[in-house]
């Protein structure tokens, strides 16, 4: 692409938005990297110039205006309210900052590309779901609250926009849950819990994305410039059961009906936040089809999503795994298991297990 | 029968019942050695004759034509009431041994009509620790390793060896799930290994056609539904991963997904969801899926209407394999409608919990889990000749007239199937 662009960030104050700019502008093809949000960023912004403003007022439009913006990357569609206070905050936040600044955008005449971060929530979590979302499916059942709601409603938003403005590259990155040392989300908020609660019964697939994945997708998407809407998140699945008992934490299974009150108790002690949206995550799971980011978008995840989730549990107190080790310790005692063969759980009878080959 | 009747089990007297001064005699039974009536009995018991016309009356009531009947009863009835007499002698009680200390109920009477009834209750530590104290740690290892060898054969060591890193892999979350959730590792070892019995040794299942399933790539296989609950799935996977290797993948439907456990083990044993996506995507996959189109019209369907087809869905296994160009693998199973003959339905409350059907067959609600059992029919599992259909052209899936053409011919195919299968029965546990 040509140098001398100037890229507009939303969303800098918080962490991943922030590491986003600050290595985008380092980047060799990009003159000027502007980030936006309501409070000012508590971590070194870089080469970034940082302009305090509102998304939900028409100041956006100034500000794009006034610095020549050629491309805008939205970042600022948050999961949680956070530090933003309730839910309703939130809500202006996502949708109607996403409003405002799309009107900002298709006012100006400078604006070639906007980037989206979306979410896999989108494509909801039911039992009627496919096991694997493609870019052209639609949830199951349309979102009715919360974080869902504000994503589906932003991504028609960012639709309505690429159709008024065919000049524009749209690129709409819809991310799995993403997972990293530094990351604050209701999902790694729900794994640094002491003892993981899960719904009784239901073990969901999960897939995740690596927080320095999302950065350098994020990256290509400026970069490279491919309009359409692609699946980012990385290689296989993880069922949870399996992640927890990677990460080697302690969880209690809870009955469906039991796992909302505990998710509000939890929100009240501002230790975790099962929003509805969590709640069917963690019940049904969903997984994702990458091909298109593959083939169309060009970009490859360097962590799977095994990966991924190992790289964090890295990061959290290590459990105490007893029975893994006493496992260990048993299996020290014994010859090593020279081929990969499983273990025979049906076991044979001696007689037929050392059957002499009879002699002809 | 007169033995049921006096079985000497629970309270002697009337059960539960205080007069007001006195205890119950079930609590007067609880309390150490307090009894008075086993101590009668025990004097009573000398005189065995008497103890066994009691217990010999109520046979002679009722039956008082028959008369050898009552007279062996009564033979057997002394042998009954002398025993208590016998017995005090050699269970008499001796200080160093716990174990007798804790029975009241069940000490016999002599036992407790002697003078140490003062004796404290026995504690579950004197008990638990008292036999396995002296055991030696060399007994235990010796009889670890004779248990080893009994479980494993002679090459228990590596035996042991694999089945820990078995475990090991299981506990640390070390193992790969598929993208639908499959997890090969534990179908293997354990989901099929709990079914393989069922499948060989209670309904016998005879395999025919093996030859018809593709060894590699994927294909579709499509059969009849029976039997009230989806045991004919199971079965059906088992027979196929036992003769060709292979997994199969069923597709279920969204209801399966919705229980809890039901759903979990459903995916972990590799199955999806019925629609036509996941199809498509395992067919492109190369598995080798199953299909059941009747759905829940096959399985909830009335005995009397067994072995009758039902409508094959709208042909969406059709379009999926039309679509991808794998071939169609007709199956038949017979002897899976009659595991649980269903005579009945309560339609009301089956729309309350929101499922298609109530079961009613005639084992169970009646004999409560019992009922649950299959009987144990045999079955025959036939695979018909594959039906290509990567011989139509490009759009044939966007053909209805197309698609309900294949439709039926798989199913004329698998009733013509099912009535060959039923002529050369010889009878339906046979």
């Amino acid at each position: 692409m040509s140098a001398g662009r100037t890229v507009l960030v939303t969303g800098v104050s918080r962490d991943l938005g922030r590491t986003f700019a600050r290595t985008l502008a380092t980047d060799p093809g990009v003159d000027r990297v502007i980030g936006v949000d309501v409070i000012p960023p508590r971590g070194d912004l870089g080469d970034v110039t940082f302009v305090r403003a509102d998304i939900r007022n028409p100041v956006i439009a100034k500000v794009i205006a006034k610095e020549d913006v050629d491309t805008v990357v939205h970042m600022s569609v948050i999961a949680t309210p956070g530090s933003a206070g309730a839910r309703g905050t939130m809500k202006e936040l996502n949708v109607i900052g996403t409003m405002q600044l799309l009107a900002a955008c298709q006012k100006s005449d400078q604006v070639r590309q906007l980037i989206v971060k979306s979410s896999t929530t989108a494509y909801g979590a039911s039992n009627r779901d496919p096991a694997m979302f493609t870019e052209e499916m639609e949830p199951r059942r349309p979102p009715r609250t919360g974080y869902a709601k504000d994503v589906s409603e932003v991504e028609r938003y960012v639709r309505g926009f690429a159709r008024r403005r065919p000049d524009v590259d749209v690129t709409l990155l819809r991310c799995a849950n993403v997972i990293g040392a530094r990351v604050v989300s209701p999902v790694t908020s729900y794994f640094r819990l002491p003892v993981v609660p899960t719904v009784l019964g239901y073990d969901p697939r999960l897939q995740f994305l690596h927080e320095s994945d999302l950065n350098r997708a994020l990256r290509h998407a400026v970069v490279a410039g491919r309009p359409g809407t692609f699946n980012i998140a990385g290689d296989g699945l993880l069922v949870l059961s399996q992640a927890l008992r990677r990460m080697g934490r302690a969880s209690v299974p809870l009955p469906a009906f039991a796992f909302g009150g505990l998710g509000s108790a939890l929100k009240s002690a501002r230790r975790a936040d099962l929003s509805p949206e969590l709640v069917s995550f963690l019940t049904y799971g969903r997984g994702v089809d990458t091909t298109r980011m593959r083939t169309e978008f060009g970009f490859e995840p360097h962590y799977s999503t095994a990966g991924a989730f190992e790289e964090f549990a890295a990061t959290l107190p290590p459990a105490a795994r007893r029975s893994e080790r006493a496992l260990a310790a048993l299996a020290d005692r014994l010859p090593p298991v020279d081929d990969d063969r499983p273990a025979q759980l049906t076991v044979a009878p001696a007689s037929l297990a050392v059957a002499p080959v009879p002699e002809v | 029968m007169a033995d049921a009747e006096i079985i000497p089990i629970g309270t002697r007297g009337q059960p539960g019942r205080a007069t007001g001064t006195r205890p119950s005699s079930a609590a007067r039974g609880l309390a150490p050695g307090a009894a008075k009536k086993p101590t009668r009995k025990g004097a009573d018991a000398a005189a065995p004759t008497e103890s066994a016309t009691a217990a010999g009356k109520p046979a002679d009531t009722r039956k008082p034509a028959d008369t050898r009947k009552p007279a062996a009863q009564r033979s057997a009835a002394p042998k009954a009431a002398a025993k208590p007499a016998a017995e005090p002698a050699p269970a008499a009680p001796r200080d160093d041994d716990p174990v007798i200390r804790t029975a009241s109920l069940l000490d016999p009477p002599a036992a407790s009509a002697l003078p140490e009834q003062a004796r404290p209750a026995a504690r579950t530590e004197e008990r638990g620790a008292g036999p396995l104290a002296g055991i030696p740690i060399g007994d235990w290892l010796a009889a670890f390793q004779h248990a080893a060898r009994e479980l494993f054969g002679d090459q228990w060591e590596p035996q042991l060896a694999r089945f820990l890193a078995f475990l090991r892999r299981r506990v640390t979350g070390d193992y790969a799930v598929d993208e639908y959730g499959f997890d090969a590792e534990i179908t293997e070892q354990f989901f099929m290994a709990a079914l393989r019995p069922i499948a060989q040794k209670w309904f016998r299942i005879e395999v025919r056609g093996v030859e018809n399933i593709p060894t590699t790539g994927g294909a579709l296989v499509v059969s009849n539904h029976s039997g009230t609950i989806p045991v004919d799935g199971l079965m059906t996977m088992v027979s196929i991963h036992d003769q060709t290797g292979r997994f199969l993948r069923p597709l279920g439907a969204d209801l399966v997904f919705r229980m809890p456990v039901v759903g979990t083990v459903a995916r972990k044993g590799g199955a999806t969801l019925a629609c036509s996506e996941d199809a498509e995507r395992m067919l492109r996959g190369g598995e080798l899926v199953g299909v059941w189109p009747e759905g829940f019209k096959g399985i909830g369907k009335p005995f009397s209407d067994r072995y009758k087809l039902q409508r094959f869905g709208r042909g969406g296994f059709v379009s999926a394999a039309l679509r991808t160009g794998v071939p169609i693998v007709p199956l038949s199973v017979v002897g899976a409608e009659e595991i649980y003959p269903l005579v009945g339905n309560i339609p009301s409350l089956a729309r309350l919990l929101g499922v298609p059907y109530i079961p009613i067959t005639p084992f169970f609600p009646l004999l409560g889990p019992l009922g649950l059992v299959p009987l144990p029919s045999k079955w025959l599992l036939e695979f018909g000749e594959p039906i290509r259909t990567d011989e139509y052209d490009a759009g044939a899936a966007e053909d209805p007239m197309l698609v309900f053409n294949v439709t039926d011919q798989v199913r004329e195919t698998i009733q013509q199937t099912l009535y060959s299968l039923l002529m050369q029965r010889q009878s339906v546990f046979r």
